[in-house]
């Protein structure tokens, strides 16, 4: 038996009953390491296995009690000291006494709630875990397990269009249009932007999509602002009249769904800004939010059918060559 | 709702543009010239002029072509002027050379042909780049500058 961590006299180890057929998803730790972990949902049970492995089986490990743990808990890197914890459920695995040899326990928390998506964050991280711990008189041998928990919504029933004029009094209208106000992380934004009044010299026009996570409450508030895309739209100068087209696939940035008031806690929001940045490097730039939500996955329709979407775009434009066949022939 | 698992990304539809917007002078038309300069004077009092001469189809500006004559010391105050009355940044105009206004040099100083090229190259970025701020442009000091025969030391500062 040690102070120190090495040579504890006992290995845990958890496993999950669905190792196999469990999805796993990617996840940035606080470091900024991707790992991968098991993906659950809400109301999914989390049932498995804990092995507790003797590292001498000659050597008894005497305990004041194993239990294990199911935590989602809210940290704020700036207050770690307080404890946040939205769900906690405990499950006894041995009442005191010792181990003589090596054991399995099984465990279950039946159908748990976990109401708010994974998220680690510049200041703030929400993390999901099992812990195993084994207790004893001077120090304890506990292990963890984390795992990812995403929160899925349903197409949104009203998701109406984002249109605006906008502009500086006599020197720059714009209207601008984004064709919904809820995206999905997968789905794309088709927009456009149209030049009422043009009297600078535009150089070109980007549009971004800016991560806002605000931190905390009161007194201690932060705001991080992270820009995670830039995408260029126009390169040259616009004249009155002209219609930009926009067209801004969401599933290749590291985004995750909108977030308000987390337990009170945190919110993340997304915004798109469309800058427009003229010849002396002077930025102009009109700030909307959208509301980024998860869809879970689509089961893939039969080919025919995607190709039946397919061959209805390719009908209307075959239309206008028909019709641009048939007045030629006209002509002659 | 039409299949969701094909997002449409056909594009919005837009009104088409009228033809003389597309091929017709655009609204941004400015340009500003600083050339021909003239050294005026005799010894000790000498400097130098140029011609600042506007082009425009801006609405804010009266006059849609404009000439006038400015030294260095004119865009320093036109300079001070926006630094003390707007919000805007000004951009930096080339140096006041005061090492070339000391005694006893080999050259003709801030007469120096090279220097004056210089010079003129340097006014020139800076009056394009602030005529064309849109807060710079709400400034008296602005118009009379460019457009003005003379300028007016003692008049009242104010937005257009």
């Amino acid at each position: 038996m040690s102070f120190f961590s090495f040579g504890q006299s006992a290995q845990i180890d958890i496993v999950l009953n669905d190792a196999e057929t469990r999805k796993k998803a990617e996840h940035k730790t606080e470091d900024g390491k991707v790992d991968q972990y098991f993906l659950f949902y809400d109301g999914d049970t989390v049932s498995g296995k804990v092995n507790i492995t003797l590292k001498n089986p000659a050597k008894r490990l005497e305990h004041q009690g194993i239990r294990i743990e199911f935590i989602g808990k809210i940290e704020l890197y700036y207050d770690r000291g307080n404890n946040y914890e939205f769900v906690s459920l405990v499950k006894d695995l041995a009442q005191p006494g010792e181990l003589t040899q090596s054991r399995t326990f099984d465990f279950e928390f039946t159908n748990v709630e976990k109401p708010y998506e994974a998220y680690t964050g510049q200041n703030v991280k929400l993390r999901y875990f099992l812990r195993v711990t084994v207790s004893r008189r001077l120090n304890d041998i506990s292990k963890e397990m984390d795992i990812v928990v995403h929160t899925l919504s349903m197409y949104p029933e009203l998701n109406s269009s984002i249109k605006m004029e906008v502009g500086i009094e006599d020197c720059l209208h714009i209207e601008f249009e984004y064709n919904k106000s809820k995206y999905h992380l997968k789905d794309v934004i088709v927009g456009k932007i149209y030049f009422l009044l043009v009297r600078i010299k535009i150089r070109h026009m980007e549009i971004n999509i800016i991560k806002r996570e605000m931190t905390g409450t009161g007194t201690n508030v932060y705001h991080e602002n992270d820009t995670i895309a830039k995408y260029e739209i126009m390169d040259g100068a616009p004249v009155r009249g002209e219609s930009i087209p926009i067209r801004l696939f969401l599933a290749g940035y590291e985004i995750t769904p909108t977030m308000r008031g987390i337990n009170k806690k945190y919110s993340v929001r997304y915004y798109l800004n469309l800058v427009l940045i003229d010849e002396e490097e002077r930025r102009y730039f009109k700030q909307q939010e959208i509301t980024l939500w998860r869809r879970g996955d689509v089961v893939r329709k039969s080919m025919s059918h995607q190709a039946a979407i397919a061959s209805q775009r390719f009908e209307s434009s075959s239309s206008d060559e028909k019709a641009l066949a048939h007045a030629q022939a006209k002509e002659q | 709702m039409s299949d969701p698992t094909v997002a449409d990304t056909r594009r919005l539809n837009s009104k088409p543009q009228d033809l003389t917007d597309a091929y017709g002078p655009p609204s941004n038309f400015l340009e500003i010239d600083v050339y021909d300069p003239q050294t005026i004077g005799v010894g000790r009092n000498r400097f130098t002029t140029y011609e600042v001469r506007m082009q425009t189809n801006l609405p804010i500006f009266k006059l849609k072509d404009s000439v006038v004559r400015r030294r260095y010391s004119d865009f320093e105050w036109l300079k001070n002027e926006l630094e003390r009355d707007s919000k805007i940044v000004v951009p930096p105009l080339p140096g006041k050379a005061l090492k070339r206004q000391l005694p006893f040099r080999g050259d003709e100083g801030i007469f120096e042909d090279s220097f004056i090229e210089e010079r003129r190259v340097g006014l020139e970025q800076f009056i394009n780049r602030l005529a064309g701020h849109p807060l710079a442009q709400n400034e008296r000091c602005l118009h009379m500058f460019l457009q003005d025969e003379s300028i007016d030391r003692n008049y009242i500062p104010g937005k257009v």
